[in-house]
């Protein structure tokens, strides 16, 4: 049992700590079992100093487990993962990791205190973080009666209390969903967050659902069902499209797998790219998107 | 010339000393998708709840098909809230079934007629003895959808319609919601995403209690311009922009600075290093190209939704 265990946790190399090498963390091959179901399928993903990694799908694709993989907390069944030593890690889960007893104030110094911060630097560094997003007024207030927008915020925060005394901040961020369900207005702040985070040298990753809002990132990686549906930057994924699309007057007549619709109008995918015939659009990265998973859907038995 | 499906004239509701919704006037007519959007505390949530009938107005008038909001007119809409308003433990037939009792066949029939069992989309055929407590979101979301639309509302009204599904469902999902505005419907949708909000035929921005900008996406963005710093060294100068004082966003490795001139951008990125008049003092100046594009509807939100009118 322990000697499985060690097997499986050799799929993560991490360096010891206070040794950070800044160089590229991420997954090479990573697939994760959870019994028979496969729920990571050979991904990889080089998360890099200083850039911004959106991981995009749908509920169920996967992201949870592969950020998991990611951070180091959870071992892969199959393939590589790099990750810096733990206390550079910034890692925000899904449900915030926040305790909702504890004040704002007391969930940052918890945090300090547990990545052995002293108290005055971590104030320091969280000062401007708190007043920039407007949790400043509510450093007192219990994190369970913050608005889910100011949850997120001060979850970000904590996660980027990291590092050491001589080295602060994460080298490694990663967050699961830190804008799902948060108003624009808070939304603007957790962003301006991870681009201090990723100027400050840290390799972020992120998941969302949303590609108007993964676009926002240097890296892509999209997700489906386990598997990568694409990724790269925005314009490689586009420029990665096989085929063309073209606009639709109507509805087409009978089958009609490779159509959609965008802004109510009808949009069709040529996989050929049969020239001669209507006038192809300029695709973006959510036509791409929409067309990998078309194309997957036709290649299924 | 029929009535709007929906209308607010002039409408408030105050909680105590909150005035929640100010004097807002709205109208949803046959065939649109209207998106209303705004931040938490806009207002959004309450004008829903008014349409839906759960809330009175403190002053002004609500109109549903020409009516004030009744059990009646509640039946003349199909609802589809955030937690998606079904039951976990009961199956998708199960659902189905109690919505149909509910609201009984097609129309404006009164609650309780029954009707036969329709048939399920195909794609959710297969999960009809599962409960809904046991399905992925995006098939969740489809059920949904499918319970709003099963007595042919003349009013639909999604909040947040696509939230958690992947981009292809989220396309089909569209599909469905501009078939039924083509089918005659009028649709309202409340949406935090500007993917969401491009698929609507008209857009009506609140904040603070009030509608503070109505029409089509480009119509609210208008001649708002955006200026657009490229730099080998993006996190240099967002240092200098934020230093005097300007908010930037980063896109990729790109820096996007709103409702800024290119002169004060190009300034504080000229930063001299040493000179005691410039925040930041000490910092290097960064070889960066600077434009001006078009802003984006986010962008123009933003601007909107601080500064209510």
């Amino acid at each position: 049992m322990k000697a499985a265990r060690a097997a499986r946790a050799a799929g993560i190399s991490r360096p010891s700590d206070g040794h950070p090498p800044r160089s590229a963390w991420g997954l090479s091959g990573v697939s994760v079992r959870y019994g028979h179901h496969l729920a990571l399928d050979g991904a990889t993903l080089r998360a890099v100093p200083g850039q911004i990694t959106a991981v995009v799908g749908g509920d169920g694709a996967g992201k949870t487990t592969l950020l998991r993989c990611a951070a180091g907390a959870l071992p892969p069944s199959d393939g590589q993962v790099s990750v810096p030593g733990i206390r550079q890690i910034g890692y925000l889960s899904p449900s915030g990791g926040i305790y909702p007893d504890l004040t704002v104030e007391e969930n940052l110094s918890f945090r300090a205190a547990a990545f052995g911060l002293p108290p005055a630097q971590a104030r320091a560094r969280v000062a401007e973080h708190l007043d920039r997003t407007g949790l400043a007024a509510a450093h007192a207030r219990l994190a369970g009666n913050l608005s889910g927008g100011m949850r997120k915020k001060l979850g970000v925060i904590a996660a980027l209390l990291s590092g050491s005394a001589l080295l602060p901040g994460p080298a490694l961020l990663v967050l699961d969903e830190p804008t799902t369900g948060v108003d624009p207005v808070s939304r603007a702040d957790l962003w301006w967050l991870i681009a201090q985070a990723a100027a400050g040298g840290a390799a972020v990753l992120f998941a969302t659902t949303y590609l108007d809002e993964a676009q926002r990132a240097g890296q892509v990686l999209v997700l489906d069902a386990g598997r990568p549906l694409a990724s790269g930057t925005a314009a490689e994924i586009v420029a990665a499209m096989p085929g063309v699309i073209r606009p639709l007057a109507a509805r087409p007549t009978g089958q009609r797998p490779l159509a959609w619709r965008r802004a109510g109008q009808w949009r069709v995918w040529d996989p050929a790219g049969t020239p001669g015939a209507s006038p192809a659009l300029s695709p973006d990265l959510q036509d791409a998107v929409v067309v990998a998973a078309l194309a997957r859907e036709e290649a299924r038995p | 010339m029929n009535p709007p499906l929906a209308e607010c004239v002039s409408v408030t509701r105050t909680f105590g000393p909150l005035v929640a919704v100010d004097h807002v006037d709205l109208q949803v007519s046959p065939g649109e998708v209207v998106g209303l959007l705004g931040a938490n505390g806009a207002g959004k949530t309450t004008v829903i709840r008014m349409l839906l009938g759960l809330l009175r107005v403190s002053a002004g008038k609500v109109r549903l098909f020409g009516q004030p909001p009744s059990r009646l007119t509640r039946q003349r809409i199909g609802y589809v809230p955030q937690g998606l308003g079904l039951y976990d433990d009961l199956t998708v037939a199960q659902n189905l079934e109690f919505t149909r009792a509910v609201f009984g066949p097609a129309g404006s029939g009164p609650a309780g007629s029954g009707g036969a069992p329709a048939g399920l989309p195909a794609p959710l055929r297969p999960f009809a003895d599962t409960a809904v407590g046991e399905l992925p979101l995006g098939i969740a979301r489809r059920v949904a959808f499918t319970q709003a639309l099963a007595h042919h509302p003349d009013l639909l009204i999604l909040d947040e319609p696509t939230s958690g599904v992947d981009p292809l469902a989220r396309a089909r999902l569209w599909e469905t919601i501009q078939d039924t505005a083509e089918a005659g419907a009028g649709v309202i949708v409340t949406t935090h995403y500007m993917e969401e909000a491009e698929e609507c035929t008209r857009l009506v921005v609140m904040a603070a209690g009030k509608v503070v900008a109505e029409g089509t996406s480009a119509g609210i963005v208008g001649e708002r311009r955006t200026v657009v710093v490229d730099s080998a060294d993006w996190a240099a100068a967002l240092r200098l922009i934020e230093a005097a004082g300007l908010r930037a966003t980063l896109t990729g490795t790109t820096l996007r600075v709103p409702t800024a001139t290119a002169a004060a951008v190009q300034r504080a990125l000229a930063a001299v290093p040493g000179d005691a008049a410039v925040p930041g003092n000490g910092a290097e100046s960064v070889p960066a190209r600077v434009h001006e594009e078009a802003a984006t509807l986010e962008e123009r939100f933003f601007e909107l939704a601080a500064v209510p009118s």
